[in-house]
């Protein structure tokens, strides 16, 4: 065991820890209402949001598994660069009036916006659980992250409950300081979590390619069939349109999960938000250098080396940027750039488990289950359900297969997508009728879940046979082209019979600003 | 929020604008190449990544475009 390194980890981490618990008490609201648990009582500043979006999107098993990808499958790899360019000008454009509008009707999450927008309760649960489906396998992958730095210590994973003990207890503290500070916990932790992983970022990105004789050498080390996506042949266009709507369908789906609309939803205000995606392409930028890491690995032929070869044997290209922070650093920095990993899997974890927490309660188990909930009962049971959706993350991971986790993943993007012709078009226009969005709902999530089995699961391409050519794309696009052709025409009927409901709790008034 | 310094809708000009760094970064055909490389980063790396920094470019113009000065949080 490496014990400076693992000092180190400990310290960070018992840090975090007191400081989770201590931000209960920070601009403190009354915490028995469920917007002050679960969006911080929508005050946090420019500077708070853009470490809590920050913290939210880019997260452990990014930091694992981009350059992983780039380390095992090339240039694909990069699609993680085009995705996060896209977003902000994506949500830049849309989310403001969202904002605008759950401000007016205390809105926590998409389906409670859903339910007043189409007078709709069972689009509303729809969205509310093809959200918390998308969200679950998306936590248990945060502690794959955890998982891999902690095997990265010395200690053993992956063999029994007792190898697995350090992710419990990491996840017993997260579970801890979620339950009794909320979205607070997360928010100052994630400005902890921001400083070790630019410090970590910056010294790889630095040092390694100096040692190495610059990015020249680590590109020429690298065959040239990995350096770029094969070309156009014999009318498929194979990876290039794999590529692009991969990004694109990733970029859309970034902004449907419940996380992002946690995290949007806390900002104190719209401009708020404005400003902060003028600057959160300052972590895209450092995801950018993190995917090259996945180069700088290869060329380095660290997997190689006989005493990281076992762990590249267990983890496989998941330990490319552990493997290069133990052969290039001491053991100190070993331990900070570890806790980067670990505490980055904490923030985003928190935050989605509130959000999961925060649909179920409003969106399931109040209009279902107790519809006379007091606001503080309303507020204990998302409490409840936060522990509870992290505990099922636990044992999910301890129990299955890696694998089965990002399967789910990859899945949950394909499903979150499809929410996205109610929650988007619902922002800008009622054209749409409820029911016709609920079938083009189910007639998205059919086709992507067929088209993924297809497959086995595996990954999250479908080969389009058109005129003559073949377009391999992201199975979550297509889907949604089948979700909106669907709700289209089913909307044209309902009017045409005559069935529209077209109650609104809303008006035009409120999405401006 | 108040009236005189209310936020503008987007119009086509700043739709265009967000639009652009999008568009960069969708021609995959185009990019997908190695060369002209840049201190050894071949140029399918170094264009997407450039598009990073500028595309907060582009939205902080379209910011200053639809945000009036004092118009609050």
């Amino acid at each position: 065991m490496n014990i400076v390194a693992t000092v180190v980890f400990i310290g960070l981490f018992l840090f975090i820890t007191v400081l989770g618990f201590v931000s209960a008490h920070w601009r403190k609201g009354d915490m028995s209402h469920l917007h002050e648990w679960g969006l911080g009582g929508r005050r946090f500043g420019a500077w708070i949001t853009w470490f809590l979006i920050g913290g939210d999107l880019y997260t452990a098993y990014t930091f694992i598994a981009v350059p992983a990808l780039v380390f095992g499958a090339g240039a694909l790899g990069f699609f993680a660069l085009p995705y996060t360019v896209l977003v902000y000008p994506l949500v830049f454009a849309i989310l403001p009036r969202l904002w605008m509008v759950a401000r007016k009707h205390n809105y926590i999450t998409a389906s409670d916006f859903i339910a007043g927008r189409y007078n709709s309760p069972g689009l509303a649960l729809a969205i509310a659980v093809t959200g918390i489906v998308a969200t679950m396998p998306y936590i248990a992958l945060q502690l794959v992250g955890i998982q891999v730095v902690i095997g990265g210590l010395g200690f053993p994973t992956g063999q029994g409950l007792m190898g697995e003990l350090p992710l419990i207890i990491a996840f017993v503290i997260l579970a801890a300081f979620t339950y009794t500070s909320g979205l607070r916990a997360p928010a100052s932790i994630a400005v902890v979590k921001d400083l070790l992983v630019y410090i970590t970022v910056i010294a790889l990105i630095v040092i390694v390619p100096i040692k190495m004789g610059g990015f020249g050498n680590i590109f020429a080390a690298i065959p040239a069939k990995k350096l770029l996506l094969p070309p156009i042949k014999d009318g498929n266009t194979g990876l290039m349109s794999f590529y692009g709507t991969l990004a694109f369908g990733s970029a859309l789906a970034l902004m449907l999960y419940p996380h992002a609309t946690t995290a949007v939803l806390a900002a104190k205000g719209p401009n708020t938000l404005r400003r902060n995606w003028v600057f959160l392409p300052a972590y895209s930028f450092v995801l950018g250098l993190i995917a090259m890491l996945g180069y700088v690995a290869y060329a380095s032929g660290i997997a190689k080396l006989p005493d990281l070869a076992p762990y590249f044997k267990q983890y496989g290209p998941q330990f490319a940027m552990p493997g290069l922070l133990l052969h290039y650093f001491p053991s100190w920095f070993v331990g900070v750039g570890f806790a980067a990993v670990a505490i980055g899997a904490l923030v985003p974890a928190a935050i989605m488990s509130i959000a999961a927490a925060n649909l179920f309660t409003r969106n399931i188990y109040k209009p279902y289950i107790n519809p006379q909930c007091s606001a503080q009962k309303e507020t204990d049971m998302a409490k409840l359900v936060s522990l509870v959706v992290k505990f099922g993350a636990l044992l999910f991971i301890i129990f299955l297969p890696l694998t089965y986790a990002i399967q789910l993943q990859l899945l949950g993007g394909i499903l979150i997508l499809q929410t996205f012709p109610a929650i988007v078009s619902g922002i800008y226009t009622r054209w749409f009728d409820a029911k016709a969005l609920l079938l083009g709902w189910a007639a998205g999530l059919a086709w992507g879940i067929w088209a993924a089995s297809l497959n086995g699961f595996k990954t999250s391409g479908y080969a389009l046979h058109l005129a003559g050519m073949v377009i391999p794309a992201y199975i979550g696009l297509y889907a949604l082209v089948v979700n909106f052709v669907v709700a289209v025409i089913a909307t044209l009927v309902v009017r045409f019979l005559g069935m529209t409901n077209d109650k609104d709790a809303t008006v035009a008034a409120d999405y401006a600003g | 929020m108040s009236k005189p310094n209310s936020v503008r809708k987007l119009g086509p000009l700043q739709v265009i604008l967000l639009a652009i760094p999008c568009v960069a970064v969708l021609i995959v055909p185009y990019f997908n190449v190695l060369e002209p490389s840049l201190f050894g980063i071949p140029f399918f790396y170094w264009w997407q990544l450039m598009w990073v920094p500028l595309s907060g470019v582009f939205i902080a113009i379209v910011y200053k475009m639809v945000v009036p000065a004092g118009s609050g949080d």
